[in-house]
């Protein structure tokens, strides 16, 4: 052992799926169901003779993409072919802009405590999507044993755009925060609907460690297969853990691809290479360079959103740094600033919209109503507040029948509850009184389910601190 | 019984006059081919499947097997596609449905467009009908040879490097090989996409014209293909005054061409001079110094990726074998015929890392030096002439078993096909009783002034394009 610090360098490629109304290169509806290759047609089938004709959406939406990703628009790109044979790869290529992309040279600014720490984006270029393959028999779910591949080739050709960024991320807590912005980013474009579950955002990291201070990049390997960002992070934190004892156990990083099994956290080599490493690339001869006319990209320039780091910085000043992080990259911070213009205070409308409110469709919710309930979270049942929240997002939703309830805050009522449940829960009673006070919350927590939700939460909570002290 | 009409000499412009003056029905003028096929095909072997009168009220057409035909089978002349049977019409197949044209079925070719003499189509060679001993040429040479032998009044060809233009000289036909860009590909069986063009292929210069009318123009599903900047004109007259001709040396006096063709060719440039064309010579050093062996880089690349959707997973063959690799290996091994494999071979070479720059970058640059050398020559003439195939049609045989030897009968066609320029073959005589083709090669968007010029040389030449044994 030595006793080295290490760290993690890390750089992602992220894929996102265009939800553009037709393909890439063909007219079919580019989206889900319909059926096992219902969407298909002789130019996302590779039919003998079927050309391309390129998406002018998917086009457009990628400059936006790169615009907001601070990049350079390229005044001309150039679709390229990438050869390999795979049954979910009609052509035998795969069409995807190479040395020449839309977007180069971006760059992300992720707010932290430390000030803003800047991951740069090397390029995003667009590309067609491969179809489904589903190996059937066989053990490993991989083509190698299976008795039978089957390919639904609906997803094949759709849009996906590339995005590629420098090895600048240095922990799996700095890949999440990114990952958050950018997914907002790309939400708030109206360009995807970036879900890791399914499948409209895919991340894959490329991994390694140095010594701390060091500048070098050592050999990396790449995890795939992390269907969310919790699991970017936990394979990220597997890897690097990997990587420092195979160097402090004398040995050297073999460049390799991993799969991350988040259920067991191992990371399992993938199997000997199934395609070829030479791709053959050049370019594609049935499509022709495009140049986006200068005026389009100041137009979308001009359209673009206020970008969520800029707003995450603006919020903090009211805030905090964490709590603007959750109502930005949430989607929430639209609401939150309504709820606060109708005059709820601030840190209390944060906490319950970023807690409570997560998932909710933000655009539904009257923010005036949003106001009183923020108001009377404390005053009323909990289980008024719950209901209330739970019906926010419906037409015509109105919080002044939960504002009529008024929650039990009289002592004498509660003191005989709290009683009982302190004296069912000695052990807790114990380890609180030894110093665990997040327990406090258990305590509060039974209370409430004892009292049907009924009960003043802050009022309870008091209480229960008083008599464990007292 | 006494045949309708004379397929051999009837053009397809005389044949839409017998229509038009309901002279006979388009359902006759058809079965008049298809009587003809049933006659000669067996011996000439042009047509690799004849397809029924389709109810198109106007003159009927032969499609080369590269031609996507809706319902019915599509081969490319490969057995990697035996059974295959598009469920589209490729944009030229609809253009001429949507202009009435029967088609009187589809025609033999090299196996995917790669070869100059039909011996590589796996469904065995055509004949020519001057000589069936001899090739038509090709990969067109179906086509051509329908014409030529009566069985069809025109039909549609692909060019890559001169598979329109040689076949055509070979069997003294008028082919065209369009301006890249302005016929669609789409639902053309792809060899080399940045070559293919589909084009013509007629008994005489007005037919040719006629039908380049019917399929150029831009095609929304085919992105490389633009709006002519000027309507078809069907050419009239013979006078060529002030039209300046020019005369490439390097590409008239190549080393292997024949005596009799560079005769009837320099015969053909003095009668233009005679109708008031100015001759001068020029010069093309680099283009056909290059020419063939960038071809045989960029050619073979492109091909090496086209063909890689052929693995027998969603149509064609499928070879039964264990694994997915397995399928797919002897699917092609015994899909493809020799030229095939080889130009696979070359392609994926040419492309592969650490070769990029030196084999298909390079050829490219040399592309761009071709057509600059090409554009410099066209600031001084209206058109450049040469044979078309530095020989006459050969044997059967003869050239098969040395692919470079073949592959020097393109040596004057390919040059400006990489310029991406129109080629224009005109029947200028007979050498060794067998024809000979003058090329004549414009600028961009030139075809106007290619149909002029072989109009008024075809009026003035008096080439009688019937086969002397058929007449």
């Amino acid at each position: 052992m030595t006793d080295t610090a290490w760290e993690p360098v890390v750089g992602l490629e992220i894929h996102v799926q265009l939800k553009t109304r037709t393909k890439m290169f063909c007219s079919c509806p580019n989206e889900y169901g319909g059926g096992e290759n219902a969407h298909t047609c002789p130019v996302c089938l590779g039919m003998p003779g079927a050309l391309p004709v390129p998406n002018r959406v998917a086009l457009e939406w990628t400059v936006k993409l790169g615009l907001a990703l601070d990049c350079t628009i390229a005044d001309r790109s150039v679709f390229a072919r990438k050869n390999y044979f795979y049954p979910d790869l009609p052509k035998g290529y795969q069409i995807s802009q190479y040395d020449l992309p839309s977007c180069i040279n971006g760059k992300v600014l992720v707010p932290t405590a430390d000030g803003d720490h800047e991951v740069t984006i090397v390029r995003a270029h667009l590309e067609e999507d491969a179809a489904k393959n589903t190996h059937v028999g066989g053990s490993t779910g991989r083509i190698g044993g299976a008795s039978e591949t089957r390919v639904d080739f609906n997803r094949g050709g759709t849009p996906l755009v590339e995005i590629v960024t420098g090895p600048d991320i240095h922990s799996a807590e700095d890949a999440r925060r990114f990952l958050q912005l950018l997914r907002q980013t790309i939400v708030e474009l109206g360009i995807s609907d970036a879900e890791m579950e399914k499948g409209t955002l895919r991340v894959d990291a490329n991994v390694s460690v140095r010594p701390a201070g060091s500048s070098e990049l050592r050999t990396r390997c790449e995890l795939k297969n992390m269907n969310s960002f919790r699991f970017v992070a936990q394979g990220i934190d597997a890897e690097v853990a990997r990587q420092i004892a195979v160097y402090e156990g004398g040995g050297e990083i073999v460049q390799e691809t991993y799969d991350f099994d988040a259920g067991t956290g191992t990371l399992t080599p993938r199997r000997s290479k199934e395609e070829a490493d030479d791709y053959r690339y050049f370019p594609e001869p049935d499509l022709v360079p495009v140049e986006p006319p200068r005026e389009l990209v100041e137009r979308l320039r001009a359209e673009l959103p206020e970008p969520p780091a800029r707003r995450i910085r603006r919020l903090e000043g009211e805030l905090d740094l964490d709590r603007a992080l959750v109502l930005v990259t949430g989607g929430l911070d639209g609401l939150y600033e309504a709820v606060t213009a109708a005059g709820a205070e601030r840190v209390g409308a944060a906490n319950l919209i970023a807690n409570r409110l997560a998932g909710v469709d933000a655009a539904a919710v009257d923010a005036g109503e949003l106001a009183k309930l923020v108001e009377a979270r404390e005053r009323i049942p909990r289980a008024a507040l719950d209901e209330a929240l739970g019906k926010l997002a419906e037409p015509g939703f109105s919080a002044d029948p939960y504002l009529a309830q008024e929650a039990v805050s009289d002592e004498s009522e509660l003191e005989p509850v709290i009683a009982r449940i302190l004296e069912a829960n000695q052990g807790q009673v114990e380890a609180y009184r030894g110093g665990k006070e997040g327990l406090l919350g258990f305590f509060v927590g039974q209370v409430m389910k004892e009292t049907g939700g009924k009960a003043n939460a802050r009022v309870v909570s008091e209480l229960v601190k008083a008599r464990l002290f007292g | 019984m006494t045949p309708i009409v004379d397929t051999l000499r009837l053009s397809a412009e005389e044949a839409q006059g017998l229509l038009e003056r309901k002279e006979l029905t388009a359902a006759e003028l058809h079965g008049a081919y298809l009587d003809a096929i049933a006659e000669r095909d067996p011996e000439l072997h042009c047509f690799l499947r004849t397809t029924e009168h389709d109810g198109g009220l106007g003159v009927p057409i032969a499609l080369k097997d590269v031609i996507s035909t809706a319902g019915v089978e599509t081969t490319a002349g490969s057995k990697i596609l035996e059974g295959y049977v598009p469920v589209f019409d490729a944009t030229v197949a609809a253009r001429v449905k949507a202009a009435g044209l029967p088609s009187l079925g589809k025609t033999n070719t090299d196996e995917f467009a790669m070869g100059s003499s039909t011996e590589n189509s796996a469904y065995g060679p055509s004949h020519n009908p001057w000589d069936p001993e001899r090739v038509p040429g090709g990969s067109g040479g179906g086509t051509a040879a329908a014409v030529s032998g009566g069985l069809a009044p025109w039909g549609l060809g692909s060019d890559t490097g001169g598979s329109i233009k040689q076949p055509s000289a070979l069997c003294g036909n008028v082919g065209l090989r369009p301006t890249y860009g302005t016929v669609s590909r789409f639902g053309i069986v792809a060899f080399a996409s940045s070559l293919d063009q589909v084009g013509p292929v007629a008994r005489n210069v007005r037919d040719c014209a006629l039908l380049y009318g019917i399929i150029a123009g831009r095609d929304p599903r085919d992105s490389t293909t633009v709006e002519l900047p000027e309507a078809v004109r069907l050419p009239e007259g013979d006078d060529l005054t002030g039209l300046r001709i020019g005369v490439p040396k390097e590409m008239n006096e190549a080393e292997g061409i024949e005596p009799g063709v560079a005769e009837s060719v320099r015969a053909a440039i003095e009668l233009a001079r005679s109708l008031g064309a100015e001759v001068g010579e020029c010069e093309l050093p680099r283009s056909v110094e290059y020419g063939l062996a960038c071809y045989y880089l960029i050619a073979p690349a492109e091909a090496s990726s086209n063909l890689a959707r052929y693995d027998g997973v969603r149509y064609g063959r499928r070879a039964d074998a264990g694994t997915y690799r397995e399928m797919v290996e002897r699917t092609r091994d015994a899909g493809f015929g020799d030229e095939p494999k080889r130009r696979i071979m070359i392609g994926t070479y040419a492309l592969s890392a650490g070769y990029f720059d030196a084999y298909y970058g390079q050829a490219q640059k040399v592309r761009t030096v071709i057509a600059r050398e090409h554009a410099a020559a066209f600031e001084r003439f209206d058109v450049l002439v040469s044979p078309t195939s530095p020989t006459v049609a050969f044997k059967l045989g003869e050239k098969a078993a040395n692919p470079l030897a073949m592959y020097l009968s393109d040596l004057l066609t390919i040059p400006s096909c990489m310029a991406g320029l129109p080629g224009l073959n005109v029947p200028c005589g007979l050498s060794e009783g067998l024809p000979v083709g003058l090329q004549l090669i414009g600028p961009q968007f030139s075809e106007n002034t290619l149909f002029r010029v072989g109009h008024a040389l075809e009026g003035a030449l008096g080439f009688d394009p019937v086969p002397e044994r058929l007449r």
